[in-house]
C-alpha cells in the first residue's frame, strides 16, 4: 500500500494545479481564477522564504534548548502562505498549531509566535489584534469554534469570512465532523482548510480515511475542492475563489491541500521508524519555494538582487527570532492565578499569596 | 479487599523471559503488556501512533512485530479507540487503550463515564467490561499545554470505573497485567516524568489480582504518614530520607488504588502515626486528598495528633512549562507540611 498518497493526489485530475514542479505556469487553468502579476508571484515567494528561515530557526532554538517543543512546518509554506493571502484583514482565522508561516503573514511577531513552545505562556497573542485565534492543541477542536464564530459573523449581518485549518489526522476527531455538519445546516460563512501533510505524527493518511474528505465535505452538504498544496499559486486560487463564493452567501467550503511535512511531526519525533527515505526524496522534488523561484526567473519577473534581498531579509528575520525568544520573560505562577477567572476570587486570591508569601520565603 | 479480577491468564506465566532485570518504568510496562498479549490471545491493544512507532513513549514499542494486527494503529479519535474498545470486550476481547497524553483523554470522557463505566450495572451484572485505559499523566517534564495533566478525580468521581496509578517499575508490571487480567474497566495512570526511573523487576511474577485495590506502606515510620501516588511517590520517598536526617521518622504509603481506596491500610497507618500528609499532583481543590483526609478524619479521628495536611497543584490551569517548577508539589512544600503537622 501506497504511504505517499499526496503526490498521487496531486497528480490527479481533480486536483488543481497552476504551477507544475518545473515553474511552469498552466495559463489556461489559471485565466479566469487568478491574474497571475509578478508583484504577486513575488509577495507569495517572500511569504514562504521567511516563514521556512523563521521555522529554521525555530528548529535550531529547540536543540539548543531555548524551546520546549517545535512543530516544524517545512514544505508547507505554499498551503500556509497561499491560502493566508486570500483573505481580507478582517476575516477570521482559527488555526491548529502549525500555521506558523500563515502567522507570521498575519503580522504576529515571533516572540508571540514562539512563547508558548518555550513555555512561557499558552498562547501569547491578541486574537483581536491579528483576527487571527490563538493556537489549539486538542485537534479539531476549534473547527467547532470556527463554527460559532461563523454564525455569530451571520448574526451581526458582517460579510467577513472564517477559516479553519486543521490536519489529516484532525479530520478523525467527532468535532471536525460535528463542524462541516453544522456548518452546512447553519450555511455559517466558514472555509475548512485541511492542510493533509500525509501524516498524523507515525499515520499515514491512509489509516485515517479511505474516501477522500472532498467527498465527505460534500456528503455533509458544503462546497469542496483539492489542491496541489505545494503550488502557492493553486491554493490562492482556491481559497480566493472559495472565500469569494461563500461571502457572496454560497454554501460553506473545504479546501483540501494535498502537502507534504518534510521534517518529523515535531522535535519530539523520530520519523525514521516509520518514514523512508525515498519518500522525502520524492517530495523533495515537489518543494513549493522552489517552484515559485523558478516561474519568477522564467518569467523575469525576480533577478539575482531581488532574490538576495529576500534572503537577507530572512536572514534577519531570524537574528530577530533568536534575540527575541532569549529575551522572552520569565512566566509567574502569579500572574496565572490572576488569570484564571475574570475577576480573581477571594479564594484565589488567598491562594495565590500564599503561594507569594513562601516564594518570598526562599529570598 | 476483594477484586473481581479472573485469573484466566494467572497459571499461563512459564514462558521464557529473564527473571529478575534492571528496567525502566516504561520498559516494564512493555513486559507487561508483552507478558499479557503471550498469555491472553484475546488482549489487543489500540492506540495512536502504538504500532510502528512504539507509542510516543514507546511503551508498545516492538509489540506490532511480535503481535502483527492485535496492535491497531487508530485513527486520531479518543472517543472512537474508547467506543470501539466497548464494543470489542462485548465480544470477548481484553481492549488495552492507549490515550496519548492526560490531556486528550477529554474526547473520550462520555464514552469512558457513561458508557464503559455504567454498562455493567446497567445491565443488572450481566455484561463485563475488562478494558483498560492507560493514560501517561502529570507534568514535570517540561510539555507543552495538555500534556501535564492530572485528572484521576474526574474518574474517581464515577461508579464503576477502577483507577489505579503505578508509581516505580515493579508496581508497572504487575500492576498493569492484574488491570488487564480486571474484569472491571480500569483506568491506569502511569507517572510520565517516572518513564525513565530504574529499578530491579521480577517478571516472573503471576498475576495476582489482589495487587489492584491494595496500597502498599514504601517505608515503615512512627513521626508521621506521607501519602502518595504515582509520580509523588518518589517525592515523598525523597521527604523520609531528608526529615530522617533531621530525627523524624516518616511512613510512606504509595496509595497505588485510587478507587477504591485501601482505607484499610491508610487508615492502619494514619492511626499508627496520627499525622498524615496527602500528596499529589492535581489542584488540592476537590482532589483526590480532600477524600482521603475525610475517610481519615471519619476512621481515626481519636487517633489523630493534627489536622490531615494536602500539598497539591493550586486551583488554576496547569501552567506554562517553565512555571511548572513552582506548581509541583516539591520536597520543600512537602516538609514544610510536615513540619506543620508534626508541630506539638
Ligand atoms: C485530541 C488529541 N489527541 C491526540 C493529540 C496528540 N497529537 C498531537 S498532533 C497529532 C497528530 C496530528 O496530525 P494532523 O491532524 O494530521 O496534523 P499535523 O500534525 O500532521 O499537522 C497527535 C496525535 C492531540 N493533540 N489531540
Amino acid at each position: 500500500m501506497s504511504t505517499d498518497p499526496a503526490p498521487a493526489a496531486a497528480r490527479a485530475d481533480d486536483v488543481l494545479r497552476l504551477v507544475d514542479p518545473a515553474g511552469t505556469l498552466d495559463e489556461r487553468a489559471a485565466a479566469g481564477m487568478l491574474d497571475v502579476t509578478g508583484e504577486l508571484v513575488r509577495g507569495l515567494y517572500r511569504d514562504m522564504v521567511l516563514g521556512r528561515r523563521f521555522d529554521q530557526e525555530a528548529y535550531s532554538l529547540q536543540r539548543q534548548g531555548e524551546l520546549g517543543l517545535w512543530l516544524m512546518s517545512l514544505g508547507q509554506e505554499a498551503a500556509q502562505a497561499g491560502s493566508i493571502r486570500a483573505l481580507r484583514a478582517d476575516d477570521r482565522v482559527f488555526p491548529s498549531y502549525r500555521e506558523h508561516v500563515a502567522a507570521l503573514c498575519r503580522g504576529i511577531s515571533p516572540t508571540e509566535l514562539l512563547s508558548q513552545w518555550r513555555g512561557a505562556s499558552h498562547g501569547s497573542w491578541d486574537p483581536e489584534r491579528y483576527h487571527f485565534h490563538i493556537y489549539s492543541l486538542v485537534l479539531a477542536t476549534q473547527t467547532l469554534h470556527a463554527v460559532g464564530y461563523a454564525m455569530g459573523v451571520r448574526y451581526d449581518a458582517a460579510d467577513s469570512v472564517v477559516l479553519t485549518y486543521f490536519g489529516d489526522g484532525a479530520s478523525s476527531q467527532g468535532d471536525a465532523s460535528e463542524a462541516l455538519n453544522w456548518a452546512a445546516v447553519t450555511s455559517a460563512p466558514i472555509v475548512f482548510f485541511c492542510q493533509n501533510n500525509g501524516w498524523a505524527i507515525s499515520t499515514p493518511a491512509s489509516k485515517q480515511y479511505a474516501g477522500p474528505l472532498s467527498g465527505r465535505a460534500k456528503g455533509f452538504g458544503l462546497d469542496a475542492v483539492s489542491v496541489d498544496g505545494n503550488d502557492v499559486l493553486a491554493v490562492h486560487a482556491a481559497t480566493r475563489a472559495m472565500v469569494e463564493r461563500v461571502r457572496a452567501g454560497g454554501p460553506p467550503g473545504l479546501i483540501e491541500a494535498h502537502t507534504y511535512r518534510m521534517s518529523g511531526h515535531s522535535t519530539s519525533d523520530d520519523p525514521k521508524r516509520y518514514r523512508d527515505h525515498a519518500e522525502l526524496a520524492r517530495w523533495e522534488a515537489h518543494d513549493p519555494v522552489e517552484r515559485v523561484r523558478l516561474l519568477l526567473t522564467a518569467r523575469g519577473w525576480a533577478d539575482e538582487d531581488y532574490f538576495a534581498t529576500v534572503a537577507s531579509d530572512a536572514e534577519e528575520l531570524a537574528t530577530r527570532t533568536r534575540g527575541e525568544c532569549r529575551a522572552l520573560p520569565e512566566p509567574s505562577l502569579s500572574d496565572t492565578f490572576r488569570n484564571t477567572l475574570c475577576e480573581e476570587t477571594e479564594a484565589l486570591r488567598r491562594e495565590r499569596e500564599g503561594f507569594e508569601t513562601y516564594l518570598e520565603s526562599f529570598l | 479487599m476483594t477484586t473481581t479480577a479472573t485469573t484466566t491468564t494467572t497459571a499461563a506465566t512459564t514462558t521464557a523471559t529473564a527473571t529478575a532485570t534492571t528496567a525502566t518504568l516504561g520498559r516494564a510496562l512493555n513486559e507487561g503488556l508483552r507478558q499479557a498479549m503471550r498469555d491472553d490471545e484475546r488482549v489487543v491493544l489500540l492506540g495512536e501512533d502504538i504500532a510502528s512507532l512504539g507509542g510516543v513513549f514507546r511503551v508498545t514499542d516492538g509489540l506490532a512485530d511480535e503481535f502483527g494486527d492485535r496492535v491497531v494503529d487508530t485513527p486520531l479519535a479518543e472517543s472512537g479507540i474508547v467506543g470501539t474498545a466497548i464494543g470489542l470486550a462485548l465480544r470477548g476481547y481484553r481492549p488495552v487503550c492507549e490515550i496519548q497524553f492526560d490531556g486528550f483523554v477529554y474526547p473520550a470522557f462520555d464514552q469512558i463515564v457513561s458508557q464503559l463505566a455504567k454498562m455493567r450495572a446497567r445491565s443488572r451484572g450481566l455484561l463485563r467490561l475488562p478494558v483498560t485505559i492507560r493514560i501517561p499523566v502529570g507534568g514535570g517534564i517540561g510539555a507543552v499545554e495538555h500534556h501535564s495533566e492530572s485528572n484521576e478525580a474526574y474518574f474517581c468521581h464515577t461508579a464503576g470505573l477502577r483507577v489505579v496509578a503505578c508509581g516505580h517499575p515493579q508496581d508497572a508490571y504487575d500492576m498493569l497485567r492484574a488491570a488487564i487480567a480486571c474484569d472491571d474497566p480500569v483506568i491506569f495512570y502511569e507517572p510520565k516524568r517516572r518513564y525513565w526511573d530504574r529499578a530491579e523487576v521480577d517478571l516472573a511474577r503471576p498475576v495476582d489480582g489482589d495487587t489492584l485495590g491494595r496500597a502498599r506502606i514504601l517505608r515503615e515510620g512512627t513521626d508521621a504518614t506521607v501519602v502518595a501516588y504515582g509520580p509523588t511517590v518518589a517525592v515523598a520517598l525523597g521527604v523520609a530520607e531528608v526529615a530522617a536526617t533531621e530525627g523524624r521518622s516518616l511512613e510512606v504509603l504509595d496509595l497505588r488504588s485510587l478507587s477504591p481506596l485501601d482505607t484499610t491500610e491508610l487508615c492502619r497507618s494514619a492511626s499508627k502515626t496520627g499525622r498524615v500528609v496527602v500528596v499529589h499532583e492535581a489542584p488540592v481543590n476537590v482532589g483526590l486528598g480532600a477524600e482521603i483526609a475525610a475517610t481519615v478524619m471519619e476512621h481515626c479521628f481519636y487517633d489523630l495528633e493534627a489536622p490531615v495536611e494536602r500539598v497539591g497543584g493550586y486551583n488554576i490551569p496547569y501552567p506554562p512549562a517553565r512555571a511548572e517548577g513552582d506548581y509541583l508539589p516539591d520536597l520543600d512544600r512537602v516538609l514544610d507540611a510536615v513540619d506543620r503537622v508534626c508541630a506539638p
